[in-house]
């Protein structure tokens, strides 16, 4: 058959440009807040504050596209599945830019106390973090399930270090009670970054059924609708 | 071509001899002889969707079935091997790039490829387990079961009553009253009749392009048939007028089985239960409408609804 590219199929490519830039800002966002707690640098934390602004007038820029895609070119199966799948991760993202903000919010609050050691956990799950967006991002764009299945077992793992970084804290609050309320900061951070890992597993279900038009979410609610039949 | 043969059949949704518009006929049987390089396909199809059930579905009982369906216009074959069950009351839609075969294949229906001079047919099709091709099979009462309307609507040049009054007539219905009761409800089924009943003895040829295309789906009607064929019968209308006719076909469903050959994928997307791509002359995928448009199991298909050759 013969293959030709059309107008749209440059556009669909200009959306998943603005995705990955939307996805990139993010990711830099959850890179920055780790630092500005771990290197104590407030001004850092406030860049990211300021910084989300930008992610949001990114999303609303995509919503325009994709809506303005939808109406003009009435797209069918995988473009629409594209469509339908981009329309569902960017709020995702944004959402991520928002834990960010969360994280330099309680950065700045940390920043004005003395340090807590307990720290330690806290890069090895702003990576984690990181390298399940940047996963999330790559399935997308390359349509790749493989990728995305990766990413969403790496989701237990984050589950994992953030009982466990809860266990350390409440050993901290229980043996010095001065450390409560740095320990409260820090549980809050540590479920962010467990909300982001819950995020790109969201973003990483929409991609498998972008690929191979199967839904995964919600195996329970699934297997009561096959039970029902 | 066939229309010099075409004797005013039993059936009235046979377009008549007077009116017979030949455009929508040559759309598709004049594309069979075009070679398909001249049209840029090249590649031969690989496939045919016959024996898989993943896309192309059994149905229990099917009103239509067509089996292993080959037909030639002289050398060319237009369709290869199409196996494809329509099942009963609902709206089968027949999709594909022109010449794809797709209007040949309804024509097959009703019968109507006997009227082209060289076809040969081979394979079958059962409307109700019998052969519509068995040599017992009386093709005007097949006609009267089976009805089509075509692209081009061809209204009779007489008044909108006779229009519809004018196929139970040659069917023997002669008492008044029962042609006027046939045709304020053929008028209904057709969702026309607030708008034409009173002026039912004025032409037909003063209607709007979208009044005389449901005053022919009125006139199918009429004779109580048990499917109806439609060749893009919407082609030609504007966007109000294809949505009504579009709700119709939907109000139509629950009384008639319904096949429809369309070139605007958003109207089979809309209305049809099922689907069927067809590339040249093959059955490539045939789906729950719904399944192919948003996640069709073969490339081909995803090519072309998404509009990627062509």
């Amino acid at each position: 058959m013969e293959k030709h590219t059309t107008h749209f199929a440059e556009q669909l490519e200009q959306l998943s440009e603005m995705i990955m830039r939307m996805g990139g800002m993010t990711e830099e966002a959850i890179g920055k807040s780790v630092r500005a707690m771990t290197n104590r640098d407030s001004t850092l934390a406030q860049e990211v504050i300021d910084g989300d602004l930008e992610i949001d007038r990114l999303e609303l820029e995509i919503d325009d596209f994709i809506v303005e895609l939808l109406v003009r070119q009435q797209p069918m199966a995988r473009d629409l599945r594209f469509l339908a799948t981009a329309m569902k991760i960017v709020p995702d993202l944004e959402r991520i830019g928002d834990h960010a903000v969360n994280i330099s919010e309680r950065a700045i609050e940390l920043n004005e106390e003395p340090a807590l050691r307990t720290l330690v956990d806290i890069p090895v799950m702003a990576t984690r973090a990181q390298e399940m967006v940047r996963g999330a991002l790559d399935a997308f764009v390359q349509g790749d399930p493989e990728t995305a299945w990766s990413v969403i077992h790496m989701d237990d793992e984050m589950d994992r270090r953030m009982d466990q970084f809860f266990r350390v804290l409440l050993s901290h609050m229980l043996e010095d009670p001065r450390t409560i309320t740095r320990a409260l900061r820090l549980t809050f951070v540590a479920k962010y970054f467990e909300r982001i890992g819950d995020q790109a597993t969201n973003i990483c279900e929409q991609v498998v059924y972008m690929a191979e038009g199967k839904v995964i979410k919600h195996p329970r609610v699934q297997k009561e609708s096959r039970d029902e039949e | 071509m066939a229309e010099s043969s075409l004797k005013p059949m039993s059936s009235e949704v046979i377009e008549p001899p007077v009116t017979t518009g030949s455009a929508p006929r040559q759309d598709e049987t004049g594309s069979g002889t075009e070679s398909d390089d001249a049209r840029g396909y090249s590649e031969e199809v690989e496939f045919t969707a016959a024996d898989d059930p993943a896309v192309n579905p059994k149905f229990e009982s099917p009103l239509l079935s067509v089996k292993n369906l080959g037909l030639w216009y002289g050398n060319n074959q237009a369709l290869h091997d199409i196996t494809l069950d329509v099942p009963e009351k609902k709206i089968t839609a027949f999709i594909g790039p022109s010449g794809c075969g797709k209007s040949t294949l309804l024509r097959c229906f009703n019968r109507l490829n006997d009227l082209v001079d060289g076809v040969r047919i081979e394979g079958d099709i059962l409307f109700e387990d019998r052969s519509i091709f068995d040599v017992r099979t009386d093709v005007n009462a097949l006609r009267k079961r089976i009805g089509m309307v075509f692209q081009k609507s061809n209204p009779f040049p007489k008044s909108i009553y006779e229009n519809i009054a004018y196929g139970p007539r040659i069917h023997g219905i002669t008492s008044k009253r029962k042609l006027d009761d046939i045709v304020e409800r053929s008028l209904r089924g057709a969702a026309l009749w607030d708008e034409v009943k009173d002026r039912l003895n004025e032409s037909a040829l003063g209607m709007s392009g979208g009044q005389q295309q449901r005053l022919c789906i009125a006139r199918a009607i009429a004779i109580e048939p048990e499917v109806i064929l439609l060749d893009e019968p919407c082609s030609a209308l504007d966007p109000i007028a294809t949505s009504k006719i579009e709700n119709l076909m939907m109000d139509l469903k629950s009384h008639y089985t319904l096949v429809i050959v369309t070139h605007n994928m958003q109207q089979a997307s809309r209305i049809s239960d099922f689907t069927a791509f067809l590339y040249l002359g093959r059955l490539i995928e045939y789906q729950e409408t719904e399944k192919l448009f948003i996640s069709p199991m073969k490339k081909q298909t995803e090519d072309y609804i998404t509009g990627r050759f062509g």
